[in-house]
C-alpha cells in the first residue's frame, strides 16, 4: 500500500477522537463498579433513630445504645462532676464546644446537653475511630491526680471530660460529637432525630 | 526430530530456560543475603496455596467468619495446620522481605540502572502490606475489627470534605460491618494474583539490568571472548541449588513456629483476636501486626494540627512514599557498604535502629516518654532518607576493585 495521498492530519484526528470517545465509555463503564461499593440501601436503613431507657440509669452510671452501628452513651452525671466540667476548661482544646459539626446547636453548652445530668454522645474517638473507656474514677494512678472522670482512649491515649470535650495536646483533634437527641419524656431518649431545643 | 524441538517451534520453551536460568548469568559472589528473594517467592505461593485452600472453609460474612475460623481450627482435618501455616507465612513473608529490602540498601540495589526494578519492589511492598492489612480483618475478632477500624479512619482524615465519603466508600457502611468484610475477602483474594504479576515483573526488570552484588560491581562491564561475564556463574544449576539450601533452612525455623509457637508470644496472633469482634468495646490495647508498627508509631508520634490528624497520616504514608526517591537520594560514587565510607555506615546503622525501635513503640501503648521518643525517631528515619543527598556525597569512599572479590 503506498502512502501517497494519505491525509495525515486527518488520520490523526480520527485516532485522537476514537481514543477520546473510548476513555469516556470506559469512564461510564466504571461507574457501576464504584459505585456498588457505596452503603447498600439496607446500610442506610439501619440508620434509623433508636430510643435510650434512662429510667434504670444511675448517677455516674453509663448506658451504650447501638445507633447506625455505632456505640452511644447516655452518662449520668453527678452533681460534683457537673461542678468539676467548669474547672477543666484551662486543659482542654475546645472548652466552648466551638467546632459546629461536633454537636447540634441546641447542645452547645457547657455541659453539651440538653438536660445537664444527661451527656450523650457517640462513643467513638474523634482520631481514629476506637471507643474510648469510661473512666469515672477520680485521680486514677494511670492517669494522674488531675483527673476529674472522663473517657480515656486504649488505642492512641486521647482523654475527654465527661461533657465529651478533649484535652489539649492528645491526639484526637476535636471534642466526641453528640448526636442529634431528643426527650420523648423524662425516661427515654430518642437518638438520630432532632427535637429542637428543649 | 526430538519431542523439545517440536515444543520449542510453537512455543520458546528451552529459548526461555536458556535466557532466563541455564544461560543467564549471574554474579559469582552472591553471599547469604541473596536468598531473601527467592525465599520471598516461596512464601507467596505457600501463602496462595494455604489461601486458596482455606477460601473454601472459610465464611466471608459477620455472623459467620470468626465461627468458621474456629471450625477450621477445630474440626476440619489438618485446618489447624493450612491456618498456621497462612497466619505464620504472613509474618515470614514480611520478614523476608524487609531482609530482602535491607540487601538492596546496603549493596546499593537501587541504583542506576536498577531504579525501576527497586520502584516495582516497593510497589510489592504497598501490594504487600494492602493484602496483609486486608487479610488481617477476616477471622473478625476484636484486633481484625478495631484494626480496620483505625487504618480506615485513616482515609477520613483526608481534609476537603473528601475524607468522610471516601471512608464510608471504602467500609460501605458508616461502620466496619459485614459489607467491608465481604469486599476485603474479595480483595485479599484478588491481590496475591496481582502480587504474583508484579514478582513476575520485577523478575523481567532484573534480568534485563542483571543482578547487583555484595560488592555494587557491574560484571557486564568485564565480558570473556564469548561475551559471557568473567565473574558470571550461570544460574541453574548454581544459583538453584544455592536457593535450594536456603529453603531447607528457612523450612526449620518456619516449620518449627508453625508446630510449636503459632502464635508467637503475640506477635503473630494476637491475643485480642481470640475474641470475636464486638462494635461496643474496643480492646483496652490495640496494636497492628508487628510488620505495621514502626509506621504505627510514627502516626501516633505526630499530634494533632488545624483541629486534624491528617499531618500524622501524612507523616505515615510518606514514610514509604520516600523508599520510591531512594534511587536519586544516593549520590555516593560506589553503590556497596563495602566500599562506602564511616558516614554512610552510621546512617544505615541509626535507619535500621529508627525501624527497630518504632516497631517496638509500636506495639506499646502510648506515654509521653514513648511519644517523644517515637517522635526522635520518626525524625531520624527520615533524616536517613532526606539527608542523604549531603552524606553520601561527603562520604570518604573507597576504591571499588576492577573485579568481585570474595
Amino acid at each position: 500500500m503506498s502512502a501517497e495521498g494519505v491525509d495525515l492530519k486527518k488520520r490523526r484526528f480520527l485516532t485522537v477522537t476514537t481514543a477520546v470517545v473510548g476513555a469516556v465509555g470506559a469512564g461510564f463503564a466504571a461507574v457501576p463498579f464504584i459505585a456498588s461499593w457505596n452503603p447498600s440501601e439496607r446500610a442506610k436503613a439501619l440508620g434509623a433513630p433508636e430510643e435510650a431507657d434512662i429510667s434504670k440509669l444511675e448517677p455516674g452510671g453509663l448506658l451504650r445504645v447501638k445507633w447506625r452501628g455505632k456505640v452511644c452513651w447516655v452518662v449520668r452525671r453527678t452533681e460534683q462532676n457537673l461542678a468539676d466540667l467548669k474547672s477543666l476548661d484551662g486543659e482542654l482544646a475546645d472548652p466552648n464546644s466551638d467546632v459546629e459539626t461536633q454537636q447540634p446547636a441546641y447542645c452547645k453548652n457547657e455541659s453539651r446537653a440538653i438536660k445537664p445530668e444527661f451527656g450523650v454522645l457517640v462513643g467513638i474517638c474523634t482520631h481514629l475511630g476506637c471507643s474510648p473507656t469510661y473512666r469515672p474514677d477520680v485521680a486514677p494512678a494511670d492517669l494522674g491526680a488531675d483527673w476529674k472522670g472522663g473517657f480515656f482512649c486504649p488505642c492512641h491515649g486521647s482523654r475527654f471530660d465527661l461533657a465529651g470535650r478533649v484535652y489539649k495536646g492528645v491526639p484526637a483533634p476535636t471534642n466526641l460529637v453528640v448526636p442529634p437527641h431528643q426527650y420523648l419524656s423524662d425516661d427515654v431518649i430518642l437518638i438520630g432525630i432532632d427535637g429542637g431545643a428543649a | 526430530m526430538s519431542f523439545m524441538n517440536w515444543i520449542d517451534e510453537r512455543f520458546p520453551a528451552t529459548k526461555v530456560w536458556n535466557e532466563h536460568l541455564a544461560q543467564y548469568y549471574a554474579p559469582k559472589n552472591f553471599n547469604f543475603w541473596y536468598f531473601f528473594g527467592s525465599l520471598a517467592m516461596l512464601v507467596l505461593v505457600l501463602q496462595i496455596v494455604t489461601g486458596v485452600w482455606l477460601a473454601m472453609l472459610y465464611k466471608p460474612s459477620a455472623a459467620d467468619a470468626f465461627a468458621s475460623v474456629e471450625y477450621i481450627m477445630r474440626d476440619v482435618d489438618y485446618g489447624w495446620l493450612l491456618r498456621y501455616l497462612h497466619s505464620t507465612g504472613a509474618s515470614a513473608f514480611f520478614l523476608v522481605v524487609y531482609l530482602h529490602m535491607f540487601r538492596g540498601l546496603i549493596y546499593g540495589s537501587y541504583r542506576q540502572p536498577r531504579e525501576l526494578l527497586w520502584i516495582i519492589g516497593v510497589i510489592i511492598y504497598v501490594a504487600m502490606m494492602a493484602t496483609a492489612f486486608m487479610g488481617y480483618l477476616l477471622p473478625w475478632g476484636q484486633m481484625s475489627y478495631w484494626g480496620a477500624q483505625v487504618i480506615v479512619n485513616l482515609f477520613a482524615a483526608f481534609p476537603f470534605g473528601i475524607g468522610e465519603p471516601l471512608s464510608v466508600w471504602i467500609r460501605g457502611d458508616y461502620v466496619i460491618s459485614d459489607a467491608t468484610l465481604n469486599r476485603f475477602f474479595a480483595l485479599h483474594f484478588l491481590l496475591p494474583f496481582v502480587l504474583a504479576a508484579l514478582v513476575f515483573i520485577h523478575i523481567v526488570a532484573l534480568h534485563k539490568v542483571g543482578s547487583n552484588n555484595p560488592d555494587g560491581i557491574e560484571i557486564k562491564k568485564n565480558k570473556d571472548e564469548n561475551g559471557i561475564p568473567k565473574d558470571g556463574i550461570p544460574f541453574h544449576p548454581y544459583y538453584s541449588v544455592k536457593d535450594v539450601v536456603g529453603v531447607g533452612v528457612f523450612l526449620i525455623f518456619f516449620t518449627a513456629i508453625v508446630f510449636f509457637w503459632p502464635d508467637f508470644g503475640g506477635l503473630f496472633l494476637e491475643p485480642p483476636n481470640f475474641e470475636p469482634a464486638n462494635p461496643l468495646k474496643t480492646p483496652d490495647h490495640i496494636a497492628p501486626v508487628w510488620y505495621f508498627t514502626p509506621f504505627y508509631a510514627m502516626l501516633r508520634a505526630v499530634p494533632p494540627m488545624f483541629n486534624s490528624q491528617f499531618p500524622g497520616v501524612v507523616v505515615m504514608f510518606a514514610a514509604i512514599i520516600v523508599m520510591f526517591f531512594l534511587p536519586w537520594l544516593d549520590r555516593s560514587p560506589v553503590k556497596s557498604i563495602r566500599y562506602k565510607g564511616m558516614l554512610f555506615k552510621v546512617a544505615i546503622a541509626v535507619f535500621v535502629v529508627s525501624f527497630v525501635v518504632l516497631a517496638y513503640l509500636g506495639m506499646q501503648s502510648s506515654t509521653p516518654t514513648k511519644t517523644l521518643l517515637a517522635q526522635i525517631f520518626t525524625a531520624l528515619y527520615f533524616a536517613f532518607f532526606l539527608l542523604m543527598p549531603i552524606y553520601s556525597k561527603m562520604d570518604k569512599t573507597k576504591p571499588v576493585p576492577e573485579r568481585v572479590t570474595k
